[in-house]
């Protein structure tokens, strides 16, 4: 595929030459240990350190996955629960461990971690096993009387070998939570952790084979070449969550094989302000969504703010003052929020403030540290509709708020732009409301506060349009990673001589009434009582 | 509509932009409306979408009523019952910690979608999806397959009649035609067809991420196990027979394409299906339909032209050029690596492959890109499990043919490379809907814990809340559960 050839510097949103991003070229260990003879392993152990996964290597342990998968094993019901047994267990045995690299990798909270990261997957993994057995189940569905008698179902099976590639900003919830949906499916896994928050990536490929199953679940580190590598190989499912300019490239490496795929991607989020909220609690939850997510870097976070022109200065005021509660007057100082993740990414938030007339609109903050990678929360109003800032994916914690007349003046300026991930609206006018709720399409919509729909496991995640395709989490996993098989039974009793040719002339009279669902016609016609 | 000019297609699809942006297609009543028309379309003009596909294929009426018109009916009428119920929000549970926020799910259209349709079943394939399409609420551009001329020279004059022009367009034309509407953003792409062009079609859709579903084809087998089958194998190979011949002479995505059978019943087997083709069809070939042009015919006979597979045909092979008929042909284990065994067979030539024990069919199967549908011709209830459990497809139908087709409530689609995606029922629906979720907090509560600064009381706070320890949480609150010190406060 052309797109695939062009050089590229980075399938993240980032590049790979800073001074922060370790250049990750090795792959996982397990991978060799399996096949090798003693002259092999040797080698290993010299060149460790620079040796290449390349499309041999990704060829060689798709064929070996799907030799296991087909063995069987990973369609048992035990074997889904002793993987995410083992999962829980590792999340709470190495609850430190992963907390240590989250701060490595982002200066993430411990608090924040635990929830987000931590929390999220673990209830994930309990919520799997508890639901396993009835989604597992196959689903009896109706027949008609155009297939009587029969029965029918539908089956879920696993799809095969998938893979999975994560990313950064959450490298240890968005990496284990795809892993849960495809092994709760019955699937063998190839990970590939996000080489930008390389602490996290190395942890997964440790612990992954010390608490799972190692034949049918795999961890590949690296970053461009071994991407790339996978991505030529033939998968039953490639799951994706990422960028769109990535996604596109993910999605082209598909067509090859057919491959289905799962792309979660990102987008503005906006959140429409009214000025009939509890002004404090608005602000709070706004904070909560923006700013206490991983400062901003997250895909639902809180891109840009919408309001009346009127109701900006006391949102502003309100924000300053919740601001300055919750992470104290100075908040470059403040532990409890993620620093920007490297340098690269600081350059580009930065860009974002350097652009010409912007400086001027900025109400709060501004302030940045190169050193630290810290940039402050900052509130912009106004800042042009053209501008970067407005154009591009924030992904940081810059916070442009854009006032209108109206507030229905703010659908347009919503629908004119791509769809979302997720959209926020904060007002108790119901009508409102409900006209937000239907008219604007995003992945997904929280009213009155931001980013909750993301824990509720009954809800699917995931985007539309240029935010992605397929959805996620609790039960949306589990049938991301199936194949749901259409499966009818017949007998042979009751078998009417007229389906077969010759065709007698009352047959087609006999299967109009059937369609029809006209049971007396179809007796009348079957017994020669009504000729049509 | 014709060809080009491309001006008038950016016309016409700024049109459907608009509609769709004034909200018109996403009242029930709209969708209730276009649907009924639909349905009084295929009932007044029964007689024309017969004849075109006379025209087309040589299809009988029966044949053009079972296989096209008839389904459809069935469709509308199942989608007019329960679209008010598949369009209104799915509650979903919600834990009791973010009481008394509200969840649910809500269906919406995507927007602008294209139905890109084959030309075997020509107005089913196209009338079928945009079934789908209209249920959801989108604007469609369908693409009827100029292989079938008459039937998409039809569905271009009668459309414009009884549905909402402004939201639902006909557009003609071959290659060219469909390599231009495929350089446009489109909101979903639903294509029926083969592999070959369904992988360009995801090529493109790539670059704008649009998500697409295939319905593609495949070589579906019939597994035929004789000896459990005992008193009822006569039934068994007459519906066999239906299942190869009695669609199209095979021209379908769900004809059996070829046969596994134990060698020992090899010969009964072949002798039954060929009384059984003498019964139905009789003895001379202008009873069969034809094959659907004179491309088709010429690929078919190259399958057969092959030295290796011409020795192992034992049963027809003749040829009216001129009629463009193949009579059925039974191959019997031509040589695996042929071409007849290794591309989508799409004709009246069935090849049947022996094996020492019918339990082998599984691996066999395995060993091939996954099918559309599999048929397993048994009444042991063993191998029943085996093929369910231990193959891949996007079907199973045991001891019958084609009938899943028909149920409205069975997910219809491929896996692999017999495609991705489904449709039917209320699969269609969902196929064209995007599933919002939509979280509906309350101002209520106020959970101090989700705010920094962080601190170990908070933390607490979060362990507990999410073991759903309302009871710890309760003690913790009023100051009577310790907690261990975390961060440096």
């Amino acid at each position: 595929m052309g797109t695939l050839a062009t050089p590229m510097t980075s399938f993240s949103s980032s590049s790979c030459s800073t001074e922060l991003v370790l250049p990750h070229t090795r792959y996982s260990n397990q991978f060799k240990s399996e096949r090798s003879s003693s002259a092999v392993l040797s080698i290993m152990a010299e060149e460790e350190e620079r040796e290449v996964f390349d499309a041999n290597d990704a060829t060689l342990l798709v064929e070996e996955l799907r030799g296991h998968f087909n063995l069987g094993k990973t369609k048992n019901y035990e074997w889904r629960v002793a993987q995410l047994k083992g999962i829980s267990k590792m999340i709470v045995e190495k609850e430190k461990e992963i907390i240590m690299a989250l701060q490595q990798d982002l200066s993430k909270p411990e608090t924040e971690a635990f929830v987000s990261e931590i929390l999220l997957t673990k209830s994930s993994c309990e919520h799997a096993l508890k639901s396993l057995q009835s989604w597992m189940n196959p689903e009896k569905v109706k027949t008609s009387i155009m297939t009587f008698p029969s029965s029918a179902e539908v089956v879920s099976e696993p799809l095969g070998v998938v893979l999975i590639i994560s990313t950064w900003n959450y490298p240890f919830s968005l990496s284990v939570e795809p892993v849960i949906g495809a092994i709760a499916a019955g699937n063998a896994v190839v990970l590939k952790p996000s080489e930008v928050a390389p602490a996290t990536s190395k942890l997964l490929a440790d612990l992954l084979p010390q608490y799972l199953d190692k034949t049918n679940i795999r961890v590949v580190e690296g970053s461009v070449p071994e991407t790339t590598a996978l991505l030529e190989q033939k998968w039953d499912k490639i799951f994706y969550t990422g960028n769109g300019r990535v996604g596109r490239i993910v999605m082209a490496a598909a067509v090859k094989h057919l491959t289905p795929v799962v792309l979660e991607l990102g987008g503005k989020c906006p959140a429409v302000v009214d000025s009939n909220v509890d002004i404090q609690v608005t602000a709070r939850r706004i904070i909560a969504g923006k700013w206490a997510c991983n400062n901003g870097q997250a895909c639902i976070s809180v891109d840009h703010i919408i309001t009346t022109k009127e109701f900006a200065p006391k949102l502003i005021d309100a924000l300053r003052t919740e601001l300055e509660r919750s992470l104290g007057k100075d908040a470059m100082q403040s532990n409890d929020i993620s620093r920007i993740v490297n340098l690269h990414h600081f350059r580009r938030l930065t860009k974002l403030l350097d652009e010409d007339g912007i400086s001027s609109k900025i109400v709060l903050g501004g302030r940045t540290d190169e050193q630290d990678l810290k940039i402050a929360p900052t509130i912009l109003l106004d800042v042009p509709e053209d501008s970067l800032l407005m154009t591009e994916e924030i992904f940081g914690p810059l916070l442009p708020i854009v006032t209108v007349d109206t507030l229905e003046d703010s659908f347009n300026l919503i629908l004119s732009k791509p769809k979302p991930l997720a959209a926020y609206l904060f007002s108790n006018d119901e009508e409102l409301q409900k006209k937000f709720i239907e008219n604007i399409s995003a992945g997904g919509i929280t009213i009155n506060d931001a980013v909750l729909h993301l824990t509720v496991p009954g809800l699917p995640f995931g985007g539309v349009g240029e935010s992605g395709m397929g959805a996620y989490h609790g039960k949306f996993s589990f049938d991301t990673f199936s194949h749901k098989k259409a499966v009818l039974r017949r007998s042979f009793t009751g078998d009417s001589t007229l389906r077969y040719p010759p065709y007698e002339p009352r047959y087609l009279g006999m299967l109009k009434a059937l369609m029809n669902g006209n049971f007396l016609r179809v007796i009348l016609v079957a017994s020669g009582l009504y000729k049509p | 509509m014709h060809s080009n000019p491309s001006s008038m297609e950016q016309t016409a699809i700024a049109e459907l932009n608009s509609t769709f942006i004034s909200g018109a297609t996403r009242t029930f009543q709209w969708r209730e409306t276009q649907l009924k028309s639909l349905l009084r379309l295929l009932t007044e003009k029964e007689a024309d979408c017969f004849h075109a596909l006379y025209q087309d294929l040589g299809k009988s009426k029966l044949e053009a009523f079972k296989d096209e018109v008839g389904p459809l009916k069935k469709s509308i009428d199942y989608t007019l019952t329960h679209l008010k119920g598949w369009m209104s929000p799915k509650k979903a549970g919600i834990n009791l910690l973010f009481f008394p926020a509200k969840g649910k799910t809500m269906p919406e259209p995507y927007g602008v979608v294209l139905v890109i349709a084959a030309w075997n079943l020509p107005l089913n394939l196209a009338l079928e999806p945009l079934i789908g399409a209209i249920a959801a609420g989108n604007v469609v551009v369908l693409k009827p397959s100029e292989l079938a001329p008459a039937t998409s020279s039809l569905l271009a004059e009668l459309i414009p009649q009884y549905l909402d022009i402004k939201a639902i367009k006909i557009v003609e034309g071959g290659v060219d035609v469909s390599q231009q509407l495929l350089q446009r953003k489109w909101d979903k792409i639903f294509y029926t067809g083969s592999a070959r062009v369904g992988k360009i079609i995801l090529a493109e859709a790539a670059k704008h991420l649009t998500p697409v579903a295939l319905e593609l084809g495949g070589k579906s087998p019939a597994i035929f196990d004789f000896q459990s089958l005992s008193s009822n194998v006569e039934v068994a190979v007459k519906r066999v027979a239906s299942g190869k011949w009695g669609t199209l002479v095979g021209q379908a995505c769900l004809a059996i394409d070829y046969l596994l059978v134990e060698e020992k019943f090899a010969s009964a087997l072949i002798d039954m299906l060929t009384k059984t083709i003498k019964k139905f069809y009789g003895e001379s070939l202008n009873k069969f339909s034809r094959v659907a042009s004179k491309r088709q015919l010429d690929r078919l006979q190259k399958l057969l032209k092959d030295p290796a597979v011409a020795d192992n045909i034992v049963y027809g092979g003749s040829v009216d050029k001129d009629a463009l008929i193949l009579e059925p042909t039974i191959l019997l284990n031509p040589p695996l690596d042929a071409d007849v065994m290794t591309e989508e067979i799409f004709g009246p030539i069935l090849p049947i492959i022996t094996l020492n024990n019918i339990s082998e069919s599984i691996g066999f199967i395995n060993s091939r890109p996954k099918p559309l549908v599999i048929y397993g011709f048994t009444n042991n209830k063993t191998l029943k499990r085996s093929i369910l459990n231990g193959t891949s497809s996007g079907g199973v139908l045991f001891n019958d043919v084609l009938l899943h087709f028909l149920c409205d409530e069975l997910p219809f689609g491929g896996v692999g490379s017999s495609g991705m995606g489904r449709y039917h029922g209320k699969y269609s629906f969902d196929t064209f809907s995007h599933e919002k979720a939509v979280l509906d907090a309350g101002y209520l509560v106020e959970l101090e814990a989700r705010y920094p600064p962080w601190n170990s009381f908070k933390m607490a706070f979060v362990r507990t809340a999410y073991k759903l320890d309302y009871i710890g949480l309760l003690l913790l609150l009023i100051g009577l559960k310790r907690y261990p010190k975390v961060h440096k406060d």
